[in-house]
């Protein structure tokens, strides 16, 4: 299965870092450069890139979150030859495969886009000038699971994870058209690209209900006690699920399940136990990647303390 | 008419009679409690219009009424009262007041795009949904949500620099928002994310404060943002106003 879904085109990427692995996603930008160096894959910064909007620019206009998107994407194509760009963060990743949607399908897109970019003096972007793709796809297709396994020193054998994939990984299903795509291709029901390769470095994955349920992600400040209740379901059913942590790839849901696991203890007094790594930490540990370069002690739930006792640090 | 499932109807449409007599057949207990009679007279005739000129709201004409999305949504789930296809049908019928019963929650959608998953006729409710409460500030009818001062604290920073620093959105809207920083369980987190810090991170992150994080000539883009959202509360405005002339 590996050699039918494995590409050889991704040894080189257009990366798009986005603004929270600048801020609190600091440390999955940290473990997602140590990965691709240790993998020998090479990560191209996008040049002068800007924010994609997050979840909140399209509530001001969808149109102005396309620009934004789209700006970065033709700054990849048209000023730096790259065919494929990789966001590990759910909401880049999200956005500009909204836009890359948008823009095949909306007349009335391409002329806004257009006339914006032709004021701003940038070159229009058309689709599918580039590939997005997240950073599960590109471990997944770049490297895959047999490949990974042969290459891990310190094995997460007796790690029990549940993998969280969130909301804007996988939903709506038609931004995502290669996806649900049968054999080799990822699912939007039922995600399985990071327990395939947290298997094949060797930990336990749990079977997740929860997978991509919501953490309440975009109201994680404005409504915190609905982000609390949602983020607490996803802990508890972790928890049900005898997991030790739970894996994540996107900054805001990493952040806001540590967020609101603390805020479930101080003012619903209901403690949980899971702790949160970024899936790149993870196969960094089983890489043979200290935790210290990997930015394990930046977590806030005590992920250290876990690995401590579970003998893989 | 006996009522069996009295939960179904408010209250107030409810009539009981304790002792009821019609054409000489005695509907006393049981059988006297009736549904009041309603007729519906103020409607907004323009209201899928006006709300469809909000951003997200463009597609609410092509619903045709399956439920699909309040049968998924995650709000729904633990909020019954937080129902999407109802809202949608209210705003295609034009009764305003109805919708209004409901203002205070709308804004709690939590965008995890459920709905848009699953929506047969590409309605993409989740769009909706921040249309209505963008609808229900731009009639005054609720002050600006939580999520609304968000939204615009995120895409002032955005349109100044094109990027964002996570710090300054946090102290901001706190602050425009007027919520204290010191909660215990913000402090708590604090304390835990300090103790891990190395130095030369936090020395930095401290740096991101007072240098913020910039796109490169960036002022043609903003102009160019400017102008595309200047348009846009123009013909929002002629369509609110073209309705209360009318």
């Amino acid at each position: 299965m590996n050699d039918r879904t494995m590409r050889d085109d991704l040894q080189t990427v257009a990366y798009y870092p986005g603004c929270a692995l600048e801020g609190t996603g600091h440390a999955y930008n940290r473990s997602t450069k140590r990965i691709a160096k240790k993998l020998g894959l090479n990560l191209v910064e996008i040049d002068n890139w800007n924010c994609c909007g997050a979840m909140e620019v399209k509530n001001i206009d969808p149109e102005v979150q396309n620009y934004l998107s789209v700006r970065n994407m033709a700054i990849a194509k048209h000023k730096m030859g790259m065919d494929v760009v990789m966001a590990p963060c759910n909401g880049c990743y999200h956005n500009l495969k909204k836009a890359e949607h948008d823009v095949t399908h909306k007349e009335e897109t391409r002329k806004t886009l257009k006339k914006m970019a032709d004021k701003t003096g940038q070159p229009e972007y058309k689709p599918g000038d580039v590939e997005t793709i997240h950073a599960l796809d590109w471990i997944k297709y770049a490297i895959g699971e047999e490949n990974l396994a042969r290459r891990v020193k310190h094995s997460l054998s007796g790690l029990k994870i549940a993998n969280y994939y969130g909301c804007m990984y996988t939903r709506p299903r038609h931004i995502f058209p290669e996806k649900d795509q049968g054999e080799g291709s990822e699912s939007t029901s039922k995600p399985h690209f990071m327990d395939d390769l947290l298997r094949a470095a060797g930990a336990e994955v749990v079977e997740f209900p929860l997978k991509t349920a919501c953490c309440g992600g975009a109201h994680t400040l404005s409504d915190c006690d609905t982000s609390t209740r949602l983020v607490l379901n996803i802990l508890q059913a972790a928890e049900a699920c005898s997991a030790d942590v739970i894996a994540t790839e996107c900054p805001t849901c990493h952040s806001g399940l540590e967020m609101h696991q603390i805020r479930a203890e101080e003012t619903l007094g209901v403690k949980t136990q899971p702790v949160m790594l970024y899936f790149t930490q993870l196969l960094g540990l089983a890489l043979g990647i200290s935790p210290r370069q990997l930015g394990i002690h930046e977590n806030i739930s005590q992920s250290l303390g876990l690995l401590r006792q579970k003998g893989l640090v | 008419m006996p009522i069996h499932e009295e939960s179904l109807i408010r209250p107030e449409n409810l009539r009981k009679h304790e002792e009821l007599n019609i054409d000489n057949v005695d509907v006393s207990g049981h059988w006297s409690t009736f549904i009041e009679t309603r007729s519906v007279a103020d409607y907004n005739e323009n209201l899928e219009r006006e709300i469809s000129a909000f951003p997200g709201g463009a597609y609410i004409h092509r619903c045709w009424q399956c439920g699909a999305c309040t049968n998924s949504c995650t709000v729904n789930a633990i909020n019954p009262d937080f129902n999407p296809r109802y809202w949608i049908y209210l705003a295609r019928l034009g009764m305003e007041q109805e919708l209004l019963r409901d203002k205070e929650i709308i804004w709690q959608c939590v965008s995890c795009h459920r709905c848009t998953h699953v929506c047969p006729r590409d309605v993409e409710p989740e769009g909706v949904m921040k249309a209505l409460s963008h609808w229900l500030e731009a009639k005054g009818h609720t002050p600006k949500s939580q999520s609304q001062h968000f939204d615009e604290e995120f895409y002032q920073q955005i349109l100044e620099t094109g990027k964002i620093e996570e710090g300054r959105i946090v102290r901001n809207f706190f602050n425009r928002t007027g919520q204290p920083l010191k909660q215990p369980w913000l402090i708590r987190m604090v304390k835990n994310l300090i103790r891990g810090l190395p130095i030369m991170l936090m020395f930095k992150m401290g740096l991101s404060t007072l240098f913020r994080p910039k796109t490169k000539d960036w002022s043609k883009s903003k102009h160019s943002i400017e102008e595309l959202i200047e348009m846009r509360e123009l013909e929002r405005k002629k369509i609110l106003e073209g309705n209360e002339a009318s």
